[in-house]
């Protein structure tokens, strides 16, 4: 019975990291495929696809798409919630259930819709208008995320601040924000992973300035190479190392 | 600094539901006023809306003269102790008792000297540096205190602070309170479902019920001399025997006694304490049916032989020694007769 259960638990984390596994190991294939047999170690395929000033372009582009979006919708996202969270409007539930809407529409959907409005005003596929679709699904997101966070030793706090004299928006910047870090930090890098893979919606509105997701794509079209398996690899790293920074700071402390 | 604060003809309703019925209070400058009554009895909306957290349906808030009912509670001379403190948890102690000088303006060196200077007004300067989370129930009470007053504000609204503590902490702290009262001379609005506490710091009491002010006054008043059968109860045990007008006195399940009573007949309520073996007024011959010991006092189940099915609940001082069954001759003093309630 024992044994079954750890064969289990080895079959289960097989069955999650082999995919991930095989996609760095053969980043180090020493060969023009990264399919079996591996036949030796080697490190060109790194120095190539960090010498590819298109690919290190799109590095840098999903980057600001990701940060910029996500601040965007976090800032958004947090006043949305701070002001429903105050005030008991007539249609509140209504208000919310359209805010977190757009996260059970699918990112095709989304992108078709930005894509005719983006031709009706006249905003051609760019980076920015990329960014506004990323804002679009991440806002959802952070809104319930701080949302969820907001409870009523928070609302007293800010009920405290103002009887003491804070404007609105120092209570929202004193007391608010800082009292909702945990939360704050969980929606934005969350936001910042999701925009970080996100392909459909940057694949349909960017043009010239492609982001990372894109850029593997158009590589992928030439045919495999140990290149695409290098790049998965260096943004797998950067995702584990985000991940491991998060649960040594911010979800550590707000456990204890 | 303290202000006088007056309100008129306040009405509030929540939807259909009437929390306030047409009140009219007036406060002193430098009164310590209690608001008591049981729950939903409109005492925290009253003090909501002197806070300016609520907007009364009709009628106005004045402070100082002043008409404050349509001032957002940034504007108002006010601050507030909330029930559950409500302190900032990301800041140190002094970084709170300072934030309501922060949002006055007031310079980083004065407004730590004034913080520290509140925190050692209510003992705990030494522990400036640390965070809310760090201090107990008490301690919090009492930074919630320094913070609210560290502003010098005209009026302290109180919202049943010390409902979180246990008893004992909670009798020191209503020393402690109206100590600092004295002290500051800050005109304090406090809001309590407790009457122990309510007498012990209050200067004058105001009992509320159903929207409604009861009684105001005095603790002496409204505990010796209630004027309504509802705020006799709720101020403290009290034994209850109607009675009817019989030529210019009473009757009663008693017998004749000796009270002028209105023609629509009362209740006569007389407190336990004050029925003993001595008083101004003869109750009659009593039988004693069973006695606890209280510490303070010994408290004692009479039957009158006149109304053997009538209870009347006695406390007798400590040296006091009876068996039960025994017949004694019972008096009282300080009777008030009250009318009926209204039937509601």
């Amino acid at each position: 019975m024992r044994i079954l259960s750890w064969a289990y638990l080895v079959l289960l984390f097989l069955f999650i990291l082999l995919p991930v596994g095989a996609l760095v190991v053969f980043s180090f294939q020493d060969g023009r495929l990264p399919v079996p047999p591996f036949k030796g170690f080697t490190l060109e395929w790194y120095a190539k696809v960090i010498a590819d000033r298109d690919l290190m372009a799109a590095l840098w582009n999903s980057f600001l798409v990701a940060f910029g979006s996500s601040a965007l919708a976090l800032v958004l996202g947090f006043l949305a919630a701070s002001g429903l969270a105050r005030v008991a409007l007539p249609g509140s539930v209504l208000l919310r259930g359209l805010l977190i809407a757009p996260m059970t529409v699918s990112y095709l959907i989304i992108a078709l819709g930005l894509l005719q409005v983006f031709n009706a005003v006249g905003v051609r596929p760019s980076l920015l208008s990329t960014g506004i679709g990323h804002v679009v699904i991440n806002l959802p997101l952070c809104f319930s995320i701080i949302y969820a966070a907001m409870g009523e030793h928070q609302r007293n706090a800010l009920r405290a601040a103002r009887d003491l004299g804070a404007r609105e928006w120092q209570v929202l910047a004193l007391i608010s924000a800082p009292m909702l870090a945990p939360a704050l930090a969980a929606a934005f890098f969350l936001s910042v992973t999701f925009s970080w893979d996100e392909f459909i919606i940057a694949f349909l509105l960017t043009r010239f300035d492609v982001t990372l997701p894109v850029e593997i794509w158009s590589m992928l079209r030439s045919g495999l190479s140990p290149a695409t398996n290098a790049i998965g690899s260096l943004v797998f790293l950067v995702s584990v190392a985000v991940v491991v920074t998060l649960e040594f700071t911010l979800f550590r402390k707000s456990r204890s | 600094m303290t202000a006088e604060v007056r309100f008129q003809a306040i009405h509030h309703r929540f939807g259909t539901f009437t929390a306030l019925h047409r009140v009219d209070l007036t406060i002193a400058p430098g009164e310590f006023i209690v608001l008591l009554g049981p729950s939903g009895c409109g005492k925290t909306t009253l003090l909501s809306i002197l806070g300016g957290f609520v907007t009364p349906t009709q009628g106005k808030v004045l402070i100082n003269g002043k008409d404050m009912t349509h001032v957002p509670p940034r504007g108002r001379p006010t601050t507030t102790m909330f029930q559950d403190y409500a302190l900032f948890p990301h800041m140190s102690l002094r970084d709170n008792v300072a934030f309501g000088l922060r949002m006055r303006g007031v310079a980083k060196t004065p407004r730590r000297d004034r913080a520290q200077e509140m925190l050692d007004m209510v003992g705990l300067g030494d522990k400036a540096e640390r965070r809310p989370h760090e201090l107990s129930g008490g301690q919090r009470q009492r930074v919630a205190l320094a913070r609210a007053l560290a502003v010098s504000p005209d009026v302290l609204l109180l919202d049943e602070p010390l409902g979180a503590l246990d008893l004992k902490l909670r009798r020191q702290m209503q020393d402690e309170l109206k100590a600092i009262q004295r002290r500051v001379g800050t005109t304090f609005v406090h809001v309590t479902h407790d009457q122990e506490e309510a007498m012990a710091v209050a200067d004058r009491i105001v009992v509320m019920n159903q929207g409604r002010i009861e009684h105001c006054g005095t603790p002496e008043e409204v505990y010796l001399h209630p004027v309504s059968l509802f705020s006799a109860g709720f101020m403290g045990e009290m034994n209850r025997i109607p009675v009817t007008a019989k030529g210019t006195g009473a009757d009663s399940p008693l017998g004749a006694l000796p009270l002028p009573v209105a023609s629509g007949g009362g209740v006569l309520c007389l407190r336990p304490e004050n029925i003993g073996f001595a008083g101004e007024l003869a109750l009659g011959p009593a039988r004693l049916v069973d006695t606890g010991f209280f510490g303070t006092h010994h408290r004692c189940h009479f039957a009158p032989l006149s109304a053997p099915d009538l209870r009347l609940v006695a406390h007798l001082p400590q040296g006091a020694v009876l068996e039960p069954g025994r017949e004694v001759q019972l008096y009282a003093s300080n009777p008030v007769i009250l009318p009926h309630e209204a039937a509601a």
